[in-house]
């Protein structure tokens, strides 16, 4: 693959969250939702994020956004950084960066309509395009997105939840951004409606050259969307790689558990699938185990393993980078 | 194969509010077999869980209303039978597994205390005999330290640890139909894998009937041996799990199949059904899934199919069925 242009570089990005215990509301700890993860992300590429709840993925969404700050790390867009940007070049930044919110339902007015919906960020931009020219691109991006021009002047009510997620989609796009964080744009909807939002997403990608940072719980379809995924465990990336390496050879037990424990719509062969069943849940990101975090549910974890912590590094397979002192070594397959 | 335990037959569901009526659950027929599992598989709307609730006497009456069908399980038909014999199949005869446990769970008293509730109340036992035996179906669902957890509540758990309760006191008076509906839709992909193994587990150990309601075709086909596809409030098609995937004789089917991305796989684009799930207070007249469906002709928005057999223990409301059945349409 040829090197992409950098449009995004999240660097060593740390977001706790303070505890407040009792009447003085002291400082009793913290809630570590990221603890120092780094990317970066191409030109019309889709980034992954996996991982299960708590592992901080959201709060990675909203940081990259600019909705939350981070503790310390940065992250930067064409080499501005979004939390450090201020008068014209945050505006920019804020055009340029946007976001696709889960639940449809919840993330737009339920008092708007979709034209005032769709008007709303030519009112915050104003220099983006003159009065009389928003209507016709208010329309462009109804069309865009495959819904009705016609509705107009529906409420969101009115709308289904595929078509309620096409208007958050419309709304991101409104101002050309670069890239989409979405944060898990698909689970919200209807197993018979998902695909369509999924292949309106890539079809919107391959026309705008958007790049995508797609995170969500559902490994199927971050396969599917990603060119390259990091799986997040507990506030940490474990692995980092092309998307053919993490989901064909995964290096971390952590992956390779995760890919195991995806149920498969195929019934043959059900009883012979290799599945290594990882016991109990994640540990609290409030304190978290010593050394590699995941070594307390890993079928791997040696006396090293509570010592040091592992660093991502380029493991055994070509280009996945595995966060672990003992990465799987012999390439494994899902199936017979 | 023996007869079945529990058997939903001709049941019809309705639910007034304000002006409209909307039928929830039509004509649906299941059966239950001891030792085994059935799907039944649905996106929300389809009228599965109305149809579990029924069956457990759960439904508000109002605004619900049963309009028609039994409900029988071991001879008795449980929506004409007295309250006292009502009470006494729910538990020992027929349990259920709700998805959410937190709300399920009450948050004021501790886990042991609503388990040995249970068992006082059911069983007569005393204090001490249902504390201990609280304990042995905490462990037998698998939480570890259950002798020192029997005196945590509810809030002190995690999500699975919290439906692996509600699994213990699912099973506590040993029954024999689980009824599960989305029972690890809330949980994370790791958790929900242990969850499926101990349901499994559990029906094999007793000899349980399983009804596994769901919305995701990976858990049916990873242990279902029957499926019930459900659409607008009806059964569309049925099935054996290995037949059903290999054929689906139903566009609804065969359309969750082929829009299903795969972690094991990588498909171009994904075949993707238009449209959305209908409204049942503006069901399209004729087939309820004809606006979204790629085969329909002319008959289908005229006059609704009914469930008829394509094969031995197939059926499927279609009017194309034998077509797609056998993959010519």
């Amino acid at each position: 693959m040829a090197e992409r242009e950098t449009v995004l570089e999240v660097d060593s990005l740390v977001r706790y969250f303070p505890i407040r215990t009792g009447l003085l509301q002291r400082h009793s700890g913290d809630v570590r939702a990221l603890d120092g993860v780094s990317f970066t992300l191409g030109r019309g590429e889709t980034l992954g994020i996996v991982g299960e709840s708590g592992c901080g993925k959201s709060t990675l969404a909203r940081t990259v956004v600019g909705l939350d700050k981070p503790t310390s790390g940065s992250v930067r867009y064409r080499g501005t950084d979004v939390h450090r940007a201020s008068g014209s070049a945050l505006r920019k930044l804020r055009r340029r960066v946007q976001i696709v919110l889960q639940d449809p339902y919840t993330s737009l007015n339920p008092r708007k309509t979709v034209r005032d919906l769709l008007t709303e960020p030519f009112e915050i931009h104003r220099d983006v395009l003159p009065g009389p020219k928003r209507l016709p691109r208010v329309k462009e991006l109804m069309d865009l997105v495959g819904l009705n021009p016609d509705h107009l002047d529906r409420y969101p009510f009115q709308f289904s939840g595929g078509q309620r997620q096409r208007i958050g989609i419309a709304r991101a796009l409104a101002l050309e951004p670069e890239v989409v964080v979405c944060d898990e744009p698909v689970s919200a909807l209807d197993v018979s409606v998902q695909a369509q939002v999924v292949n309106l997403l890539r079809r919107l990608q391959r026309e705008l050259g958007l790049s995508y940072l797609f995170i969500a719980h559902d490994l199927s379809v971050v396969r599917h969307i990603s060119d390259r995924v990091a799986v997040m465990y507990l506030g940490k990336a474990v692995e980092l790689g092309d998307r053919r390496d993490v989901y064909d050879r995964p290096g971390h037990p952590y992956t390779r558990a995760l890919l195991e424990a995806v149920p498969i719509p195929e019934p043959d062969g059900r009883d012979t699938r290799r599945r290594t069943l990882l016991s109990g849940d994640p540990p609290s990101p409030v304190d978290p185990p010593s050394g590699c975090r995941f070594r307390t549910r890993c079928p791997k974890a040696q006396s090293l393993c509570a010592e040091t912590e592992p660093l991502l590094r380029i493991g055994s397979a070509p280009a996945s980078e595995v966060a672990c002192h003992f990465p799987e070594g012999i390439p494994s397959s899902r199936g017979t | 194969m023996t007869a079945p335990i529990l058997r939903v037959a001709d049941l019809t569901v309705e639910f007034t509010t304000g002006e409209d009526t909307v039928r929830a659950v039509s004509d649906v027929n299941l059966e239950v077999y001891p030792g085994r599992t059935l799907a039944v598989l649905g996106e929300s709307g389809s009228g599965k869980s109305v149809t579990a609730q029924t069956v457990m006497g759960l439904l508000d009456t109002p605004p619900g209303r049963i309009v028609a069908g039994s409900v029988v399980f071991d001879g008795t038909d449980l929506l004409k039978a007295k309250e006292k014999v009502r009470r006494q199949v729910n538990g020992e005869g027929v349990a259920m597994v709700f998805q959410d446990a937190l709300s399920a769970l009450n948050p004021v008293y501790t886990v042991g205390h609503q388990i040995g509730e249970l068992l006082r109340v059911r069983r007569g036992m005393s204090r001490a005999a249902a504390r201990k035996r609280a304990i042995e179906l905490m462990e037998r669902v698998r939480i570890p330290a259950a002798a020192r957890r029997v005196d945590d509540y509810p809030h002190q758990f995690s999500g699975g640890m919290r439906q692996r309760i509600m699994i213990a006191l699912a099973v506590a008076l040993n029954p024999r139909v689980l009824i599960a509906d989305e029972p690890t839709t809330a949980l994370d992909v790791t958790v929900q894998a242990q969850i499926m193994e101990l349901l499994t587990d559990l029906q094999r150990e007793n000899g349980m009937g399983l009804v596994l309601i769901t919305h995701d075709l990976g858990v049916v086909a990873e242990v279902a041996d029957d499926v019930a596809v459900m659409y607008a409030g009806r059964i569309v098609e049925r099935g054996t799990v290995q037949e059903l995937f290999a054929s689906a004789a139903h566009p609804y089917t065969k359309g969750l199949l082929r829009s299903m991305p795969r972690p094991d796989r990588e498909a171009d684009e994904l075949w993707a059904i238009p449209g959305a799930p209908p409204s049942l207070v503006r069901l399209p007249p004729g087939c309820a899934f004809q606006p979204r469906c790629d085969v329909a002709v002319e008959l289908c928005s005229v006059q609704r199919p009914e469930l008829t057999a394509v094969a031995a223990g197939r059926s499927s409301a279609c009017h194309r069925r034998e077509e797609v059945f056998h993959g010519r349409a």
